[in-house]
């Protein structure tokens, strides 16, 4: 009789938290700001239709980082959760945390219980009517939340990206146009190269806007606003 | 709540109504009613179904006009010969481009609105562009068509959808029956118990690109008749400043016509009409 292999438990976690941050690695930087009237995300992303970042609900956005197919299925699920709870009780019980938990339940799970573990970052940012409502949550491949402040960064050089952002000025809340400028240079410190606007998805959650906050800032009229 | 994120991977269909009827089916109208598969309907049940056609009052009109179109209601909501509130909205914005108002049991009516709000909002963030107009319409009837268990327990539910279509630059109006039929309408409809005098106020006055102003004046003067004529249409109540809900929908969006203004052109009406008859 052959005896199974044996693989210690530390050594099986290592190697899946390795791969899939190989995976992440690969792809390109997501970095979201806040600005005076809300939160700005830009991500490097050259195509004009397969999004990275998108509406959840009223005053919540998603960003994904790392494999498409998979922040797909999660962008999908918290939107499904989002319009259930809005729906079950009212628009202003559906909060960025919950969602959170939801995803850093799941992520984990897949991370402890499969093969393959998920090869994606979550970015959530929720707005509320004063700038100090404002909340933004990075969730790692294993599950892991974390509760950031003014900026935060995810995808392949989140490191590089926090980093300038954080040289380019802390503790200041910048306008949109500062926000903007920030956010492109940090992710050209990133990638060592020129970005144009037209590689760039800009959205925003805007707290003038009535209704649902969340809107898409095209190449011409980010071009406009830098001007 | 965690639940829903473990039936991974999701469903492909982008449609909220789908996706709670497979996973929530307690939270779907007609399943909660307690109505799913006993939709047989027997004399009784027609007997019902006629007499609540009848009981529920209520006026909800749509015109177009030479930029989009405008949709208005009344406010008032009875209970057999009481009136049960004055305040009732009736006319809801679905999406930035289309509104509905809806005649029938308050109850599954306000329901209808709200899911099918959220049902045009979830598809919209899901595939990441809106419905078109006629999408927009056909989700609308197949949702009317899954009340038909209610309707046959008296509980009817009859919207009145209007939009821009983006494509066609121009307003359309679409009318429903209790089994999901959609119709579309060229210039205006009118439903609810005292549609019969809208309609016929508005054909009398109707011509083809009317102008804004035209318009409101011509869609509160056909409710205005309603009133008159339907104990279920409640008129304008300068006492209580409660005044009919309008809607204007062109390529810019959905807007709420300033209550001051419904207030202000009320009056207009109102006067003219003594004038007439004195």
């Amino acid at each position: 009789m052959t005896l199974p292999f044996y693989v210690s438990p530390e050594q099986l976690m290592q190697d899946k938290a390795e791969y899939a941050k190989k995976g992440i690695a690969k792809g390109r930087s997501i970095v979201a700001i806040e600005y005076r009237d809300g939160v700005l995300f830009v991500a490097d992303n050259p195509s004009s239709s397969l999004f990275k970042i998108s509406e959840i609900y009223d005053n919540i956005a998603f960003s994904g980082a790392g494999r498409y197919s998979e922040f797909e299925s999660l962008r999908k699920a918290g939107i499904q959760h989002a319009d259930l709870k809005g729906f079950m009780y009212s628009r202003e019980d559906v909060t960025a945390r919950s969602l959170a938990n939801g995803y850093s339940q799941t992520l984990g799970t897949i991370f402890s219980q499969e093969l393959k573990p998920f090869e994606v970052e979550i970015l959530l940012a929720q707005i509320g009517e004063r700038p100090d409502q404002t909340e933004l949550f990075r969730i790692a491949f294993d599950g892991t939340i974390v509760h950031e402040k003014a900026f935060v960064a995810i995808g392949g050089r989140a490191d590089t990206v926090v980093s300038t952002l954080r040289s380019l000025g802390a503790g200041d809340v910048p306008d949109l146009k500062a926000a903007l400028t920030r956010c492109m240079n940090a992710l050209e410190t990133a990638t060592g190269q020129t970005v144009s606007l037209h590689a760039l998805e800009v959205a925003l959650l805007d707290r003038t806007r009535t209704g649902r906050k969340f809107r898409r800032l095209g190449a011409e009229e980010a071009g406009t606003l830098l001007s | 709540m965690e639940s829903i994120f473990s039936k991974m991977p999701v469903n492909q269909c982008s449609s909220f109504f789908d996706f709670i009827y497979q996973t929530r089916p307690e939270l779907t109208p007609a399943v909660r009613w307690g109505s799913e598969g006993n939709a047989s309907a027997s004399v009784d049940d027609m007997q019902r179904y006629v007499l609540s056609q009848l009981s529920h009052g209520t006026t909800v009109l749509a015109v177009k006009y030479d930029k989009g179109v405008v949709i208005v209601g009344d406010r008032r909501a009875v209970e057999g010969y009481q009136v049960a509130s004055r305040r009732m909205e009736k006319v809801f914005k679905t999406d930035s481009h289309s509104a509905i108002a809806i005649a029938g049991a308050a109850g599954p009516c306000l329901e209808m609105a709200k899911l099918f709000g959220i049902e045009l909002e979830h598809y919209e963030k899901l595939d990441g562009v809106p419905l078109s107009c006629e999408g927009k319409a056909n989700r609308l009837g197949q949702m009317v068509k899954a009340n038909l268990p209610m309707v046959l327990q008296g509980l009817i539910v009859i919207p009145l959808f209007v939009g821009f279509d983006l494509k066609q630059q121009q307003g359309r109006i679409f009318k429903y029956d209790v089994t999901g039929g959609k119709y579309e309408e060229t210039d205006y409809h009118a439903v609810g118990s005292g549609g019969k005098d809208a309609r016929v106020t508005i054909k009398e006055r109707f011509r083809k690109n009317l102008s804004q102003t035209e318009v409101i004046a011509l869609a509160l003067q056909a409710l205005l008749s309603a009133a008159e004529e339907d104990v279920g249409t409640g008129g304008p109540d300068p006492f209580r400043g409660i005044y009919p809900t309008i809607k204007i929908i062109d390529a810019q969006g959905v807007r709420d016509v300033e209550e001051s203004d419904v207030a202000s052109e009320c009056d207009r009406l109102a006067r003219s009409r003594s004038e007439q008859e004195s």
